[in-house]
């Protein structure tokens, strides 16, 4: 199925990426080339055949309910990106990190 | 070498990182270099030498792909989104590297995580290939791979998702091997697509491959895939004979698509093999060439969900003007991410959306099953499997660059061992035009032991591996 500039526009949307009306144009192209190579997919019959999500049929580990990490919180930080809208200060305050107001 | 005193580790890091100095401009191979902290490892291991606690890796100075995490030191995975990242932990195969006395000798550049096989993706600039500077190295573990062939470094480790240290040791000219998946741990390493991502070794020889695995290899908690098995010696079996040994050709190898001067050097290879005892057998891996289609839609699905974390928020790259929460994920990740890795996450975010589920990923999965089977049903009547590791010989930067498409197909002969699971090797076989093309060995799930012995074997009455890039003397 061809794609569309809207398609394009609304995955990245999902994907959290912005995109301008240039690189959209650009990346249809792209990306219909490879959706035509996935396409070879759609001629192999697959009636019956159980989906492999894994290379190992393995079943998840448990382990007891005890700690195992300690808390880095300060290591971490060192991490955190640069605030921005003219701030070059650490996005950090009093342990946590800083983002734009999400509730009024 | 290090043992008997001949050199010490001090020595042998100096050398390397002088021959870094001198050849690393031209090459790209590493993307971050502290003279200061390699130094003091090799002191450490000098003094461990002194004391008679060293075992065969001890001093030996290995370059890391910059997608484990190695902790302060700069870790990238080769993107602008980790630029400025400076790793709080190691990861589980640096713990173990430094547990033997090993020397980092520093983080080798790569496709921006992990997705490229030209390393032509990396934020850092494209890696050369030192048996010609206007050729690709291959990737993603472009760097190391480069590293390895100019000896900038004793030996190297890579990852491999669709042939990420194969095809890259069969464009530079050395050994390198993809274990079946499991048996390295993945903690720390830097996630691409969680279900084929495996790093293993990049190095001269095949026993230099075998060495390195008994560092690499063994069971960590901290991975939830990583396998629970008994420790292994992966050099036992290097000296066996090879009388006997039942080679499988798939039929899918050979035929269109492969260039015509490198299957000349891989039917020499396996005429070598046959002189060695070794029995050649046909068979057929039917679904060869839906491994790719497989791939693309399999990865970018993973890659989308594992890569939803970069959000500028904790860590990363963030942007400088942004109005709302929404507007700053968005152009964090517009501005952070390059080309390529943008598509993948784009083509992920799709076949994984509403409505398109059944009809790309979970036939994508189910594809996956046909293609292990094939190797079931093969490795009923051989014992391991050769064919090319890439279709070509290196190729020239900007070549293909623009053509996703041809780009993605330089992986297929490599990627349907990831899909299955299954361990892979790339050792020198020759060159075509003065460049090396690798040999393919592909074993049964846990058969890394007999590979290594199958390319030891070959590199007893060969010289391939031996052969250096002339300029870098």
């Amino acid at each position: 199925m061809a794609l569309s500039i809207e398609d394009i526009k609304k995955v990245a949307h999902l994907a959290r990426l912005e995109i301008s009306d240039a690189d959209a144009s650009a990346t249809l192209t792209k990306l219909s080339g490879i959706l035509r190579l996935i396409e070879q997919m759609q001629a192999v019959d697959t009636t019956g055949i159980v989906p492999m999500s894994h290379s190992q049929d393995l079943s998840q580990r448990l382990r007891d309910d005890i700690v195992t990490k300690t808390n880095q919180r300060e290591a971490f930080q060192k991490n955190a990106p640069v605030l921005g809208n003219g701030s070059t200060e650490s996005a950090v305050a009093e342990g946590l990190y800083l983002v734009p107001k999400v509730i009024e | 070498m290090l043992q008997t005193k001949k050199i010490s580790s001090v020595e042998l890091t100096q050398t390397f990182l002088a021959r870094i100095a001198q050849h690393n401009p031209s090459i790209n191979a590493y993307i971050a270099l502290d003279e200061a902290k390699s130094l003091a490892q090799a002191k450490a291991a000098d003094a461990l030498i002194a004391a008679g606690k060293a075992s065969p890796l001890t001093g030996i100075p290995i370059a890391q792909k910059d997608i484990f995490c190695a902790k302060d030191w700069p870790t990238t995975c080769g993107s602008k989104m980790l630029a400025n990242f400076v790793a709080p932990y190691d990861a589980h195969v640096i713990t173990q590297f430094d547990a033997v006395g090993a020397v980092n000798l520093g983080k080798t550049n790569m496709d921006e995580f992990a997705m490229g096989s030209s390393n032509e993706t990396s934020y850092f600039g494209g890696v050369k290939n030192p048996w010609d500077v206007e050729r690709v190295p291959g990737g993603s573990s472009g760097g190391s791979a480069a590293a390895v062939a100019a000896r900038l470094c004793a030996a190297a480790t890579g990852t491999d998702t669709g042939g990420s240290i194969r095809q890259p040791a069969s464009l530079c000219g050395f050994s390198g091997l993809k274990p079946t998946y499991g048996v390295v741990s993945r903690y720390g390493m830097i996630a691409f697509a969680s279900s084929l991502d495996q790093a293993g070794p990049m190095a001269k020889s095949a026993e230099d491959c075998a060495l390195m695995m008994n560092v690499m290899a063994g069971f960590d908690e901290r991975d939830s895939t990583s396998l629970n098995r008994e420790k292994e010696d992966y050099t036992r079996d290097l000296a066996k004979p090879l009388q006997g040994l039942r080679v499988g050709l798939p039929k899918e190898f050979f035929a269109e698509g492969l260039d015509a001067s490198v299957g000349k050097v891989i039917d020499e290879a396996i005429a070598a093999y046959k002189k060695l005892g070794a029995e050649i057998v046909e068979i057929s891996l039917p679904n060869t060439g839906l491994s790719i289609p497989v791939y693309y839609v399999l990865a970018p699905a993973e890659a989308s969900s594992n890569l939803s974390r970069y959000d500028g928020v904790r860590y990363g790259h963030r942007t400088a003007e942004y109005t709302d929460l929404m507007d700053m994920y968005c152009k964090s990740r517009a501005e952070g991410f390059g080309a390529e890795v943008k598509r993948r996450i784009l083509i992920g975010t799709y076949v994984l959306s509403a409505g398109y589920y059944d009809a790309y990923y979970l036939k994508a999965q189910q594809i996956r099953r046909l293609i292990a089977q094939d190797f079931v049903e093969a490795f009923k009547h051989c014992d391991v499997i050769m064919g090319p590791a890439a279709p070509s010989t290196a190729f020239k930067a900007g070549e293909k660059v623009d053509d996703p498409v041809a780009m993605y197909l330089q992986d297929i002969y490599t990627i349907s061992t990831n899909l299955a699971g299954l361990p892979g090797m790339s050792v020198p076989a020759g060159f075509s035009n003065g460049l090396p093309v690798g040999l393919q060995i592909i074993g049964n799930y846990f058969d890394e032991a007999r590979m290594l012995n199958v390319a030891h074997q070959y590199q007893q009455v060969t010289d391939w591996h031996l052969k250096m890039p002339q300029g870098i003397e």
